[in-house]
């Protein structure tokens, strides 16, 4: 398993962190207005649902394959 | 004046009553023209009989999703297809959890856990949890653990959490639209439990599940009667994947009228600005809930969904003059 602190880079990411569909494909606008108020659900790098837990100041989003991203 | 707000004046703010039903259900009927003094009413009841302070809190999920109940707000239930996956915070991401909470000058730190009600692995896990947070952070520790058993009531009494949140959500007669998998009369039991031991007893719900007006005055009364020592008042997030994620928002003004008729209901309660608000009333209408009724708050992230920073809501909490309840003054 890597360990990935940082999110992906916009150019890594193949889904979107909210819905788990195709980034490029379909209208995003909704889900990163979303975003504001809720952490990352999909891996954008492979859509694997990610293991997240939410803290009173923060939140962890674990890819099994990629790694952990932190807010 | 609307004859219900004179009503109101000399009943809830002179004497500390709160109205009954249908006075509750008039309140919410009041049209806008009639909400600013609806809402400055509110807030002078809630400063006569509650005072200026307002009591902060944090929470945290200990055992998020896999429930195996249908609640079906929920993001957390295993029943929905919601991307909420199963996850355990250990003991020492718990201690730094309240400690940053602590940090905020908030005075409680409710631990919460997405289960019918907990087995001897959570009740084991909450024992270590709660001693470690007892001796490390100065904060009241409370617990939302689902239904309990007698026994886990005096277990729960015993390690010192001091104040139990069990929501009965919504009123009775619209439960069954929204729970299947247990009855309000069964989370009724686990109430009256939790307040013969001596425990606080915390229980509200959400608005905008899909209940009428007239289910939402039956559910203020029914609060009411239960007269818990505090009321979180939550406003539907509508989650993906959940049987209610296409349940439209709450409109704000329906929000502030309800946030005020709850406050006329139970003039000495603590109640609790908790999820949702966000998206329902934005920075402006959570002002107008602060003047408004509102004498507490939950800051910072919720369970699975994230807040404002607390930094935000208590820079608001000194702009309004309200001062944030000492510790002390809970103890």
């Amino acid at each position: 398993m890597m360990d990935v602190t940082q999110p992906a880079a916009d150019s890594e990411a193949q889904y979107c962190d909210r819905c788990g569909e195709s980034a490029a494909g379909g209208a995003h606008a909704a889900c990163a207005a979303a975003r504001e108020l809720e952490p990352p659900r999909f891996c954008p790098r492979c859509r694997r649902r990610m293991k997240v837990q939410v803290v009173p100041t923060g939140w962890t989003a674990t890819c099994v394959e990629h790694g952990t991203r932190t807010s | 004046m609307a004859e219900i707000l004179d009503r109101a004046r000399a009943q809830v703010l002179k004497n500390g009553v709160g109205l009954d039903e249908a006075g509750i259900l008039e309140v919410l009927q009041l049209p806008d023209e009639d909400l600013p003094e609806l809402l400055q009413l509110a807030h002078e009841v809630r400063m006569t009989w509650c005072g200026p302070e307002v009591e902060v809190e944090g929470i945290v999920s200990l055992k998020t999703g896999g429930c195996p109940e249908d609640c079906h707000f929920c993001s957390q239930s295993g029943l929905f297809t919601s991307p909420v996956r199963s996850v355990w915070l250990d003991i020492p991401s718990l201690v730094e959890a309240a400690r940053q909470t602590a940090a905020t000058g908030a005075t409680e730190f409710c631990i919460v856990a997405a289960v019918r009600g907990p087995d001897k692995r959570l009740m084991d896990q909450m024992r270590e949890g709660v001693k470690a947070i007892k001796a490390a952070v100065d904060i009241q520790v409370a617990a939302s653990l689902g239904m309990l058993t007698q026994e886990q009531v005096d277990e729960l009494v015993e390690m010192g959490v001091h104040r139990y949140n069990h929501n009965l959500e919504t009123c009775e007669s619209f439960f069954p639209n929204v729970v299947t998998t247990h009855s309000w009369e069964e989370r009724w039991g686990t109430l009256k439990m939790v307040r013969d031991s001596g425990m606080e007893v915390c229980c509200g719900g959400i608005l905008g599940l899909g209940e009428t007006i007239e289910q939402r005055a039956e559910f203020a009364a029914q609060l009411a009667e239960l007269d818990p020592h505090e009321v979180p008042m939550n406003f539907l997030n509508p989650r993906p994947g959940t049987p209610l994620g296409d349940q439209p928002v709450v409109e704000g003004k329906d929000a502030l009228r309800a946030i005020a008729a709850f406050r006329l209901a139970m003039p000495k309660t603590i109640l609790r600005y908790a999820g949702g608000r966000e998206i329902t009333l934005g920075d402006l209408g959570t002002r107008d809930g602060l003047l408004g009724g509102i004498n507490a708050v939950i800051v910072g992230n919720y369970l699975t969904t994230l807040g404002r920073p607390a930094t935000e809501d208590l820079a608001m909490l000194e702009d309004l003059k309200m001062p944030v309840k000492a510790l002390s003054a809970t103890l």
